[in-house]
């Protein structure tokens, strides 16, 4: 195969998991998050039970009128989607799907580069915030920005405790050096991480930069049609990347009881699905965390964890 | 001592729970909700009981009934004099002022006026609210079947009262 048609493939192969796999996500919220309330959730789109909500929203959203406000530092506000959602669309290039050459771009620092892009979505919840020219959107950018900043450490620390425990930063390798008893012994590591990743998404319950009862919809106030559901589209697929790393670094990837070789990649989608309906769960069943709480969580609890966490990594790979 | 998060552990078991229970959703417009008989959604009107005796009218809190007629004779064959009967021109309920207390239903005794558990005549222009004789006719197909009698109750009085005569024939 000539190495343009192989690119060619990756890369398409990438843009579809993109743009499904959080379409899929989304759906499964609303039916989710319906019936957990004791409601049914969408019924009507594409008839049978709503599998067509999504796309029917996101052709409602391509008919809206795109509204800019005439304070908005315009060429910034229009740039701050495509910000949010290039990120992820990167760090999903690297992720492994299953064994062997299962992954779009096999990296050697992988786990350093996703790291690095994910933290790059606070840059377009500031643009968004600051370019609206919005007291509420400017408060949720802030709020954001501090809770992006504070819960980038323990997400890094607990990555690196995976990646101290695997000795690389390979994605592959990191699954490839994944053993079972790992889920104990990183337990705590997977518990920060899981938690950073949501504060670090905005998903609930750390969604205090969003909070719609106190800030209207903070960093999304003044947005309309298609870039609103492109930033909506970031969330969702901030959810896939986050489930796809705790799979990946914590719950063994593609490895599964059997036909780990064979199924990997299904391994995998299980397993990310998995954590993605946990993600859904928790927006359920949890309230949002006032501002000080959320900084209080990370600093006296998450923090120490993932320090502690690297100390027992550290000890076990030295002492064994 | 509580075990910490215990709480948030039981909020993720309830919601779980829920999710797994059938719940009892019915789609309004597709599946039509099972309203018991005595609902107050319209008045219906048997136009055939009322002798315009303006009970209803004049017992409405809030005057929405509205009741126009005429006096008409009837020559009976035989009979000394020509009767006089009323003859009903307009019967209307305004439902924009209706508070569904059903006095007028009370009070009626000829038992012209019914409750209908049909309750879907929103409209878009309060005027139409105006239901006249005709409308108010067509409600009379929604009011169900009166209940049964209680096997173990007295029997009614015109059941009583024709035994009665039959015994005395």
């Amino acid at each position: 195969m000539p190495v343009w048609l192989e690119i060619a493939i990756r890369v398409a192969g990438v843009f579809v998991a993109f743009l499904t796999l959080p379409l899929i996500v989304g759906q499964t919220e609303h039916k989710v998050m319906a019936h957990m309330q004791g409601r049914l959730g969408p019924m009507y789109a594409g008839r049978f039970h709503g599998w067509a909500q999504l796309i029917a929203d996101g052709v409602k959203f391509v008919q809206k009128e795109e509204v800019v406000p005439g304070a908005a530092d315009k060429s910034v506000f229009r740039l701050a989607p495509a910000v949010a959602l290039v990120p992820y669309l990167v760090a999903l290039l690297v992720i492994p799907l299953g064994p062997g050459d299962l992954v779009a771009q096999p990296l050697d620092m992988g786990l350093f580069l996703v790291l690095a892009v994910v933290g790059v979505g606070i840059v377009a919840v500031l643009m968004a915030g600051w370019a609206s020219a919005n007291k509420y959107t400017l408060l949720g950018a802030l709020r954001a920005a501090a809770q992006l900043l504070a819960y980038e450490l323990p997400f890094v620390l607990a990555a690196a405790s995976v990646a101290m425990a695997a000795g690389t930063l390979s994605l592959t390798g990191i699954v490839e050096a994944w053993r079972p008893w790992w889920l104990l012994w990183q337990l705590p590591a997977l518990f920060v991480f899981f938690t950073a990743g949501l504060a670090e998404i905005r998903r609930p319950p750390f969604d205090a930069p969003i909070a719609d009862s106190e800030l209207v919809f903070g960093y999304l106030t003044e947005y309309t049609g298609l870039r609103f559901a492109l930033f909506l589209l970031a969330e969702y697929v901030g959810i896939v990347v986050i489930s796809a790393l705790t799979t990946v670094l914590f719950l063994g990837g593609w490895k599964g009881p059997f036909a780990s070789d064979t199924l990997g990649w299904l391994w995998t989608l299980v397993k990310v699905g998995a954590v993605a309906f946990v993600i859904i769960w928790l927006r359920v069943a949890f309230p949002r965390l006032r501002v000080d709480q959320l900084q209080k969580f990370c600093w006296l609890g998450l923090v120490p964890i993932a320090l502690l966490q690297l100390i027992l990594t550290a000890v076990v790979k030295v002492g064994f | 001592m509580e075990l910490p998060g215990k709480g948030l552990l039981k909020g993720l078991g309830v919601t779980l729970k829920t999710m797994t229970r059938k719940n009892g959703v019915q789609q309004y417009p597709d599946v039509q909700p099972d309203l018991p008989a005595r609902s107050r959604g319209v008045i219906a009107l048997m136009e055939a009981n009322c002798t315009v005796c303006m009970l209803c009218a004049r017992e409405c809190p809030d005057w929405c009934i509205y009741i126009d007629s005429h006096k008409e004779t009837v020559e009976v064959p035989g009979a000394a004099r020509a009767r006089q009967k009323n003859v009903l021109d307009r019967f209307d309920i305004d439902f924009s002022l209706c508070m569904y207390c059903g006095i007028c239903i009370e009070v009626c005794p000829f038992d012209a006026l019914y409750w209908a558990p049909e309750f879907a005549y929103a409209e878009g222009d309060i005027r139409n609210l105006l239901h006249d004789r005709g409308r108010l006719g067509e409600h009379m197909a929604h009011v169900p079947a009166p209940d049964a009698h209680d096997p173990m109750g007295e029997p009614s009085k015109e059941e009583s009262t024709a035994a009665k005569k039959g015994g005395a024939r």
